[in-house]
């Protein structure tokens, strides 16, 4: 096959909110798709009985694991508000440039205003739990 | 004037003779993974503790059980077209088709091993 150039150049073009909404979307996509690693570890560990599970969830509520669920709560909260931008687009609105403009700024503001709100409920249910 | 074949015309399916199939199946997954992801995350949130007699009593429920193995197969294939199309933009060569060959079953053994593990847990109770 000739060295054809990939199709994404980067460094090329201008920062703009639909490029940077754009990578973002991916970046939180890769980053559930290893949630998604963690979930299936969890269920398999969970099926493997108490000792088994006991074992897992030492690994699993390490403080690392801990970081790691923030982080995906955040790419959780992004990927499903950009993604449902995304359904719409797909019916064929949205699509004229400020539109899209100020739909990426309404992503935004959701994706933190649902992360903030998930990490008040977990901290209500850890105040709940002790 | 085009110079497609008129029957291609008809079949619409393009150059790599899958149409939009990917596309249409990235849309379907991520329709059912918003109320199935929120399900999830609401259900972890309610879960008044993480023990494993409490995570087994909940997914021996039979609709979290179907839920859960929704979620892990539907989640799985949005998952797997997702990184396809990554890996198709940044990887070139045969280094690609490697990469896609890695995913695809990367993606297969995670939801079978997924579904296999829910179905465990949810079946413990029965002989």
């Amino acid at each position: 096959m000739a060295s054809r150039p990939l199709s994404p150049h980067l460094a090329v073009y201008k920062f703009t909110y639909a490029m940077a909404t754009s990578i973002f979307n991916r970046l939180t996509g890769l980053a559930l798709s290893a949630g998604l690693v963690l979930l299936v570890y969890w269920l398999v560990a969970v099926a493997g009985g108490a000792r088994t599970f006991a074992r897992a969830m030492a690994i699993l509520s390490s403080p690392l694991c801990k970081v790691l669920y923030a982080l995906l709560v955040i790419a959780f909260c992004y990927h499903l508000t950009a993604g449902i931008r995304h359904l719409v687009w797909d019916t064929g609105r949205g699509l004229e440039r400020t539109q899209s403009r100020s739909s990426a700024k309404l992503v935004i503001v959701i994706s933190i205003v649902l992360t903030l709100l998930i990490a008040y409920c977990f901290w209500i249910a850890g105040a709940r739990a002790t | 004037m085009s110079l497609r074949t008129p029957l291609g015309q008809v079949l619409g399916t393009g150059a790599a003779r899958q149409g939009v199939h990917h596309w249409w199946v990235q849309r379907l997954t991520s329709v059912a993974l918003v109320p199935l992801s929120i399900w999830f995350l609401v259900s972890l949130l309610t879960l008044s503790s993480f023990d494993h007699a409490t995570v087994t009593a909940w997914m021996a429920h039979g609709s979290t059980a179907l839920l859960l193995i929704l979620l892990v197969l539907v989640a799985s294939r949005h998952s797997q077209l997702g990184v396809a199309v990554v890996v198709e933009d940044y990887v070139g060569g045969g280094l690609r088709t490697l990469t896609l060959v890695i995913s695809t079953f990367a993606h297969v053994l995670l939801a079978s091993a997924g579904v296999l593990a829910i179905l465990r847990t949810a079946l413990r109770g029965f002989p």
